[in-house]
């Protein structure tokens, strides 16, 4: 398919009814303008609504098939929640009114206040931050708080211990944040209290902290939680946790008591609000009792009169680390999701995620490898491509068979690796019927591994050379 | 049949390291290039940098994963195998030859480094 440009006529245009507000250009300095238009496609409305209807046609989403994307949780979006979201008190509320006239926005201010009481319960923790912009920011927030604490203790740690289990973003966030990491080796696939004790024996004061997905990326349950605290406790050292694969213990377990310091939420991954990826995400912080005076600014309070009011004035704070509040409108869906699903809805919505899972990975025990099949695996697993076979040939024939492809080849300490994770919204119907997709498959690569190369053969694009891709970028419209 | 050549040294993280005349050449073995896939980019220390042996000294990225080049030594960088920049493929057509990484001026004596039948046991038991 082509891109909009080559739909592009010169002189074509879509009208709007022409605005009486000031044009940008009116308004900046001379300096900061280019000097000629940038080359946009000049298209009618018809050009572009059908382009851009073409497109959303080809694409891959959760609305129209199975989505079994391990480690990234892509639920199924519940549409109340954009009712909610565009209500008009909501959707038309100006991002400035909460700091201009506080009293003008209480509906708002309620509504962050409400979630953060929410999110405590939820997890145990003492405070939420709503500012991060997504899941990633959120981690970078939790890692920034762990070097605002010891830098208050008047210390320099500068070492931050992650399990290779651990979700793939932690390194990332924890060298952004000035940390350097220490990779722990995992031991029948979980983190080893063994070796946290040996990195904090070698590093000791030097260990800020780790970072800990739980479940880890294995879709395991840690079973040593309690020493792992007690040796990071002896140097005071915090203990962070990772957000991403909170749908497996909604009702289950409070992090906060299991004794973590810091947790971020991915509230698509948890709440159901669409993928960041895809838009707008949020990344709420919670932390304990000791994490408390850094909190980024500004928070919400509720004041003696009942009514609300940003707080601006807690001089340890780590400061602004998004615009405004965070992303409000996706924070308001989140909040519709908790409260329509109440704790008991949650709860269950874990144990259906979990169960899923574990059906997944009985019934494919015969069809691919299973490591740790001996366990119960949380709300994902883990799988090999088996026989020689490579875990990309199963994804794009997945693809071809209307069921988009689990993530491949992470975590890289499993190999030709395959991870499912079908979520709690998917009937027996869909899981039973990518068990005999993947089965399907799996025959075919056995007595035929060619076909499986070729595939995908009947999707708008055929294999995607990925190595080209990634070697030499080719940028198709020069819009200078 | 062995890939791995018998001169040289390697290391857990499957570094491989070539010593002559208190230099080494070192690049990533046949099995690190095979687990990775495809790679696409290979980020290298500056000439004059110092490595200090199994810390990070740079990156390769597949379009499977990105992983750090651990140092198999200790020293100096004294030449950068600058051809990589534009052609990071052949770290997985001739891992041992054209796809070399960096020469080091050895600071100190190579340690926890295996021989190639030593190597070849430790991949058996990754694979």
């Amino acid at each position: 398919m082509n891109t909009i440009f080559a739909a592009s006529v010169p002189g074509r245009r879509a009208w709007t009814v022409n605005s009486q507000a000031p044009r940008a250009t009116d308004m900046l300095p001379a300096g900061l303008l280019r000097a000629n238009p940038p080359r946009l496609p000049q298209c009618s409305e018809l050009d572009v609504v059908r382009h851009y209807t073409r497109l959303s046609q080809m694409n891959y989403h959760v609305d129209a098939n199975f989505y079994p994307l391990g480690s990234c949780t892509m639920k199924y979006n519940p549409k109340f929640m954009e009712y909610v979201a565009q209500l008009p008190g909501f959707a038309r509320l100006h991002p400035l009114l909460a700091q201009l006239d506080g009293r003008a926005a209480q509906g708002a201010l309620h509504v962050l206040y409400e979630i953060e009481q929410l999110l405590c319960e939820l997890t145990g923790m003492k405070a939420f931050t709503l500012q991060p912009m997504a899941g990633a920011n959120g981690e970078f927030t939790g890692v920034t708080l762990m070097a605002a604490y010891h830098k208050a203790k008047g210390r320099q740690r500068n070492i931050m211990l992650i399990p290779d289990a651990a979700h793939g973003t932690n390194p990332a966030s924890a060298s952004l944040a000035g940390f350097t990491v220490v990779n722990l080796e995992s031991r029948d696939g979980m983190v080893n209290p063994e070796a946290v004790a040996k990195a904090v024996q070698e590093h000791g004061e030097q260990v800020a902290g780790l970072m800990m997905t739980c479940p880890n990326t294995l879709g395991l349950m840690e079973t040593q939680l309690p020493r792992i605290v007690e040796a990071l406790r002896a140097v005071d050292a915090l203990l962070y946790y990772d957000g991403a694969n909170m749908n497996a213990i909604m009702g289950k377990m409070r992090v906060g008591d299991a004794g973590f310091d810091v947790v971020h939420l991915n509230v698509h991954k948890t709440f159901g609000t669409p993928h960041g990826g895809g838009g707008p995400g949020a990344g709420p912080v919670g932390v304990s009792e000791k994490l408390l005076p850094f909190l980024p600014l500004p928070r919400v309070r509720r004041m003696e009169d009942g009514t609300f009011a940003l707080i601006e004035d807690a001089p340890q704070s780590v400061g602004h680390i998004g615009p405004f509040y965070g992303s409000f409108g996706v924070i308001i869906k989140a909040l519709a999701y908790i409260l329509r699903l109440g704790g008991e809805g949650l709860t269950r919505a874990s144990e259906h995620a979990v169960l899923n899972a574990n059906y997944l990975k009985k019934r494919l025990e015969d069809v691919l490898e299973i490591p740790f099949k001996e366990r119960h695996c949380a709300h994902e697993f883990v799988a090999s491509a088996p026989d020689g076979l490579r875990a990309l040939d199963i994804a794009k024939a997945l693809l071809e068979r209307g069921i988009h492809a689990p993530t491949v080849y992470f975590p890289l300490i499993v190999h030709e690796c395959l991870m499912p994770e079908p979520t709690e919204t998917e009937s027996k119907q869909t899981l039973d019927s990518f068990v005999q997709a993947m089965r399907d498959i799996v025959d075919t690569g056995r007595t035929n591994p060619e076909a499986l190369h070729e595939a995908p053969t009947r999707l708008p694009v055929r294999r995607l050379d990925e190595t080209s891709a990634a070697r030499h970028m080719v940028l198709t419209e020069d819009m200078s | 049949m062995s890939v791995n050549p018998a001169d040289l040294l390697y290391s857990k993280t499957h570094e491989w390291v070539r010593i002559e005349d208190g230099e080494g050449v070192v690049g990533i073995t046949a099995f690190a290039q095979e687990s990775l896939g495809d790679i696409t980019y290979v980020e290298l220390p500056s000439v004059g940098d110092t490595l200090e042996a199994e810390k990070e000294f740079g990156s390769v990225e597949s379009v499977k994963a990105a992983s750090d080049l651990i140092s198999p030594v200790s020293g100096e960088v004294v030449a950068v195998n600058e051809s990589l920049e534009n052609a990071p493929e052949v770290c997985n057509s001739d891992p041992y030859g054209q796809g070399w990484l960096v020469r080091v001026r050895l600071t100190g004596k190579a340690e926890n480094l295996m021989d190639a039948a030593a190597y070849e046991a430790h991949c058996a038991t990754e694979r």
